[in-house]
Order: structure tokens, then C-alpha cells, then sequence
């Protein structure tokens, strides 16, 4: 299966946008190299500004140039500018209504060796819960570069959450993104998997083998888990009856939390599990290792779904 | 009790007569301190001290400094103004609204549910406010960012800041105060409110932020110290500022917290809380005209 770095894509779709439009500047804080954003910084000098190690500086500074008209993409690792900056983000950015895109990498326990310090599992919920607030997480390269060409156009601030290993490449050049709108990716009878960034290839490949063993499972990629797709939510519960929720993130706040949220306020009766790092700091570790540690792999996924379906207060639509 | 708005929003003639120093500079600062004693007592929460320590600092930028336009406050030209130390908003509002941004009589509503000016400002409705502030420290940043705007477009507007000396123990600041010097924002100029007080005491008790000047000096900053109440003083020190190039300037501005009342002068327990009706009487009544007490 083809691979494709989220972070590359985005340095590369920065590039791109960079040489049209010239309100876009960019922010790093002394981590370009790893989020790719020195690729920006070599092509346009001027546009680009390191700001040193100093994540909140960097946040306020971008709404300052947001103020003049410029969009500043932002970048640093998650755990830093969600976690670190957040007062920054909350006053400057979502209160202030400033035009700012916050597009962190290295999110997620598959950062790996660098362990719990490094690894966000926390980003998605601190970013959610505040005001005017959009979050984005791409499910493979293709679909962040329609994520960032979407959000240099959109007005209002942006969280978007990339990784740092390599993504198995789901999309084709023909796909297209909208803010807000999830898209299905296989259709199914018994249940639904929805799954945000790395979790949606888990995803496609936990429906497959659920298929072989006689098992129907619709797969959504939830990319924008704010504003959430409540229709699609609503309709997967009522065509589907049972719910699997996948994220590489905490079962609290994040993509669970959202769509349990959905369904709660509905009345379809709904069986939901949550696929997620569960209310625990990571360990160093290779990213594969730490998926299957952390609960995160595919047989964990077939276990979810199997578990949801039994849980259905109704039979199966085609059982 | 007399509630009577201070004299009303600056009109042409008097504009003429400012130019033309026979303005009457102190009554214009005694209105604005009798607007912001006015409206904390009619809202029954807020910032007196800090609010009353700015006043002149904030006559000599929007009066008579800064090239900015009420009707038009989104004029790409403009100088800005960021109050970082969000809570003097009674201040600024008072001065806002006695330069056209919004009616005077608005000021009433400050912290009503029915009325748009908030505790602290907010930018996305009161016109005038280029972001919000309140949680302290994000000030110098944010008018670094535009600095840096102004430099990208060529555009020959200037930036100010005001920043509380309590504020300055916030780590941000000094991370914004290395970049505006990495970056050489000599279109920078940032304000210091040296009330020496904080909130729960002395700066100097709390903690320290001496020897200040030196500070700002070793991060690559023009400094200067004045008298933050001497209009004649700020306008001497903004008009130096202009002519620093290559590096941010600072004026460090000795003012006294709770000016112009005095029983609310140098006290710790006006930080945050508005005068009660009998003490506005009183208030009003050293404010009532001729010399500053
Ligand atoms: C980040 C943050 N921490 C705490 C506060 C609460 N607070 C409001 S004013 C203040 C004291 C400010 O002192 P100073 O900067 O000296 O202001 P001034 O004396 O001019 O009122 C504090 C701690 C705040 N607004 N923001
Ligand atoms: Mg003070």
C-alpha cells in the first residue's frame, strides 16, 4: 500500500498556496523541520517567521498579523500548541475571531519513541471545546492537501491534526473535502465504524475482515470532528443500530465523546463503543507496537464492532 | 448624587483649539477619570485603580498622537493601540467613545447584559478594539504580529501597547519583548503602567521586577522613564520613540495608581472594586474643576 507523511503533504500544499496567495504567512516555534514548514520558509524568506522555542508568543503574534489581513498557518508539535498555547488560543484566536490556522504535527501516540511528553492524546478536546472553533484530522495525505487548500479559503480559526509517521493512502486526486461533511466509505448494514487520521485505514481493513466472516460494517471518515456531521450520525444509527467510534486520542473529549454526544441528545436507541487511549499516558515505543498496546489495532476494532452488535436493543436490519 | 456625563464627545472647534494648545488638557483628563468613577459605580464591578492610572498615557495616543480615524476603524493606515492589560477598559472605552468610536451615552451599559461593552474588551463588537484582552500578558505579542504586517505591506503605521507592571511577570512578555527586538520593530512602541501596585500588594513585595529599565534594555529595547501623568512628558518620549530605528522602544511611565482621588491614590484595595455611590460623590466632588488636587 502506498505511504504519504500528512506533514509532508502539508508542507508541500503550503508551498503551492504560498506562490498564490501572498496574505498567507507562516509561524513555527524552532520546529520547522519536523513539521515541514521549512519548506515554506525556504521558498518564501520573508513570509515566514520562527519564532523560537516560545509557543505562546507564536500564538498571539499570528493573531496580530491576522489582524492586518494575513492568514497565518501555524505549526508546532501538538502537544505544544494545543496544550502549551491554550490560553493563547482561546483569547486570541476563537474569542478574538481572528482568521488564524493552527495546524499541529506529531499528534497522537504513534509519535512514539519520544514518549508521553511528546505524544497528544489530549489536542482534540482542547480544541473542541472552545468557541468558533473548527477541528480537522485528515485521514491520509491526499485528504490534507484538500484540507489545507479548504482552510487557507475559510474564513475563521482552524485546528487541523496531522502525525508524524506515514499514512496508508485512501483517497484518490478526484477526492474532495468539505468542511463539516464526512464521507462514507464503504456502505454497511450492521454496524458503523466511524474513525478520524490514522484509524480510518484501521478502519477499512477491520470492515474487510468483519465482511469475511459474514459481517456488514459501514466505514465514515469523521475528518471534521467540529462541526460534526450530525446527519451522518443520526443516519448510521438508524440504518445501522450499533455505533464503533476509532481515534488515536483520548476516549475523553475527542471523536467518542462527539459522536456519543450525537447520539445521547437523539432518540435512536444506539449502542456505541469507543475505540481510544483510555484515560492514560503513553510509553516510548515503535508506532505499531504502540497501537497494539494501547488497544488501537484492527482486531481491536473487530472486537469493538462484534461487541456493539451484540449490545443492539434491535436485531440486525439483515439478520 | 450628580450622574452627569462629563462634557461631550470632542467636536471640530475643539479639535482647532487642541492644535492650537489652548485645549484644556487637565479638564479633559478630569472628565475622562469622572466617566470611568461613573460607570464602575453605575456598573458595581471593575477596575478603578489601573484605570485611573492610564488616563493621560491614553489622552497623548488618541488624542494627539496616533493617526486614526473613529469613523473609519478599520482604516488600513491606522496607528493601533492593544490594551494588554485588558482591564483598564473603563479607561479606554471612556476614550474611545469621547473620540466618536460610539455614542458617550453607551458607556452607561459597561458590563450590562444589554449593553456591548464588556468587562474587558472585545474586539469583535466594540469598534476601536483590535482583539480582546483580559487574560494578561498576550498584549506585546499581538502588536508584535502587526508590526510585522506593517513591515510585510510597507505600511507606515505605528503600534502601541500598554502592558501593567504586575503583567510583566508573565513569561509571554518577555518572549514577545525578544521577538519585537529580533525582528527590529522599531514601528513598535510599548507603554508600561508603573503603578507599582498589583493585586495583592506591592510589585516589589509580590514579585520584583527591578531593575525594569535594564531589563528592556539587555533584550535590544530602546528605554525610557518618564512622568506617566505629563502629557507634555509622554508626548516628548512617543515623538523620541518615532525617531528610534532599528529596535522597539519602551516608555516605563511612573504614574500612580487610583490618580486624581484622593483616597483611592497608592491603595491596593481600589485594584478591583468600584467606588460605592457615597464614595463616587466624593470622588466627583475632588474632580468637580480647577487643578489637579
Ligand atoms: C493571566 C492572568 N492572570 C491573572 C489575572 C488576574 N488579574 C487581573 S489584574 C491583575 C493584576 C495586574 O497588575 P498590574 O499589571 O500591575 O495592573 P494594574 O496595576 O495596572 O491594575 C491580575 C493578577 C489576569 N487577568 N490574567
Ligand atoms: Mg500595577
Amino acid at each position: 500500500m502506498a505511504m504519504l507523511g500528512t506533514r509532508d503533504v502539508y508542507g508541500d500544499t503550503l508551498v503551492k498556496l504560498g506562490a498564490k496567495n501572498k496574505d498567507i504567512v507562516v509561524l513555527d516555534a524552532d520546529l520547522s523541520v519536523s513539521t515541514r514548514t521549512a519548506k515554506f520558509a525556504e521558498a518564501y524568506p520573508e513570509r515566514f517567521f520562527n519564532m523560537g522555542i516560545a509557543e505562546q508568543d507564536m500564538i498571539s503574534t499570528a493573531a496580530g498579523l491576522a489582524t492586518c489581513g494575513k492568514i497565518p498557518f501555524v505549526s508546532t508539535f501538538a502537544v505544544f500548541l494545543a496544550g502549551r498555547a491554550w490560553d493563547q488560543v482561546r483569547q486570541c484566536v476563537c474569542y478574538s475571531e481572528k482568521n488564524v490556522k493552527l495546524v499541529s504535527t506529531h499528534a497522537g501516540i504513534t509519535v512514539g519513541e519520544d514518549s508521553a511528553t511528546h505524544q497528544a492524546n489530549e489536542d482534540i478536546a482542547l480544541m473542541r471545546i472552545l468557541p468558533n472553533m473548527t477541528v480537522i484530522c485528515p485521514a491520509d495525505g491526499i485528504e490534507t492537501a484538500r484540507v489545507i487548500e479548504t482552510v487557507a479559503m475559510h474564513k475563521g480559526p482552524v485546528y487541523v491534526r496531522l502525525a508524524r509517521c506515514k499514512f496508508p493512502v485512501i483517497y484518490d486526486e478526484n477526492y474532495r473535502f468539505r468542511i463539516g461533511k464526512s464521507d462514507m466509505i464503504r456502505d454497511g448494514s450492521q454496524a458503523t465504524i466511524i474513525a478520524i487520521g490514522i484509524m480510518v485505514s484501521h478502519a477499512i481493513e477491520a470492515a474487510k475482515r468483519l465482511s469475511e466472516e459474514g459481517i456488514d460494517v459501514r466505514v465514515i471518515n469523521m475528518s471534521t470532528v467540529k462541526p460534526i456531521d450530525v446527519k451522518a450520525i443520526h443516519k448510521a444509527a438508524l440504518e445501522t443500530g450499533a455505533i464503533v467510534t476509532a481515534e488515536e486520542h483520548s476516549i475523553i473529549g475527542g471523536l467518542g465523546s462527539a459522536v456519543s454526544e450525537v447520539i445521547g441528545e437523539s432518540n435512536i436507541p444506539c449502542p456505541i463503543k469507543r475505540i481510544g487511549v483510555k484515560d492514560c499516558f503513553g510509553v516510548s515505543g515503535k508506532p505499531e507496537e504502540l497501537l497494539e498496546k494501547y488497544c488501537l489495532g484492527v482486531k481491536d476494532i473487530i472486537e469493538a464492532a462484534k461487541d456493539a452488535i451484540k449490545r443492539r436493543s434491535r436485531p440486525c436490519p439483515s439478520a | 448624587m450628580s450622574m452627569e456625563t462629563g462634557s461631550a464627545l470632542i467636536n471640530k472647534e475643539e479639535r482647532v483649539k487642541m492644535v492650537e494648545k489652548e485645549f484644556d488638557w487637565d479638564g479633559l483628563a478630569r472628565d475622562i477619570r469622572r466617566d470611568i468613577l461613573r460607570i464602575l459605580t453605575k456598573a458595581g464591578s471593575g477596575h478603578t485603580g489601573g484605570s485611573l492610572s492610564i488616563v493621560e498615557i491614553l489622552i497623548a495616543l488618541y488624542f494627539k498622537k496616533m493617526r486614526h480615524r473613529p469613523d473609519n476603524p478599520d482604516w488600513p493606515d491606522r496607528d493601533r493601540f492593544i490594551l494588554s492589560k485588558g482591564h483598564g477598559a473603563p479607561a479606554l472605552y471612556s476614550v474611545l467613545a469621547r473620540q466618536g468610536y460610539f455614542r458617550l451615552s453607551e458607556l452607561d451599559s459597561l458590563r450590562c447584559l444589554c449593553g456591548r461593552l464588556q468587562g474587558h474588551p472585545y474586539c469583535c463588537n466594540t469598534p476601536g478594539v483590535e482583539i480582546s484582552t483580559g487574560s494578561l500578558g498576550q498584549g506585546l505579542s499581538v502588536a508584535n504580529g502587526i508590526a510585522m504586517a506593517g513591515k510585510l505591506d510597507q505600511r507606515l503605521y505605528r503600534v502601541y501597547a500598554l502592558l501593567g507592571d504586575g503583567e510583566l511577570q508573565e513569561g509571554q512578555v518577555w518572549e514577545a519583548a525578544m521577538t519585537s527586538a529580533h525582528y527590529r520593530l522599531d514601528n513598535l512602541c510599548a507603554l508600561i503602567d508603573y503603578n507599582k501596585l498589583q493585586i495583592d500588594g506591592p510589585v516589589c513585595k509580590i514579585m520584583g521586577i527591578e531593575p525594569v529599565g535594564e531589563k528592556w534594555k539587555a533584550f535590544g529595547w530602546a528605554v525610557r522613564q518618564i512622568d506617566g501623568h505629563s502629557l507634555d512628558e509622554i508626548m516628548d518620549a512617543l515623538d523620541w520613540a518615532e525617531r528610534e530605528k532599528g529596535r522597539p522602544s519602551m516608555i516605563i511611565c511612573n504614574t500612580v495608581k487610583g490618580k486624581g482621588v484622593s483616597f483611592m491614590e497608592n491603595k491596593v484595595d481600589y485594584h478591583g472594586v468600584a467606588p460605592t455611590p457615597r464614595e463616587l460623590e466624593l470622588a466627583l466632588a475632588e474632580l468637580s474643576g480647577g487643578g489637579d488636587a
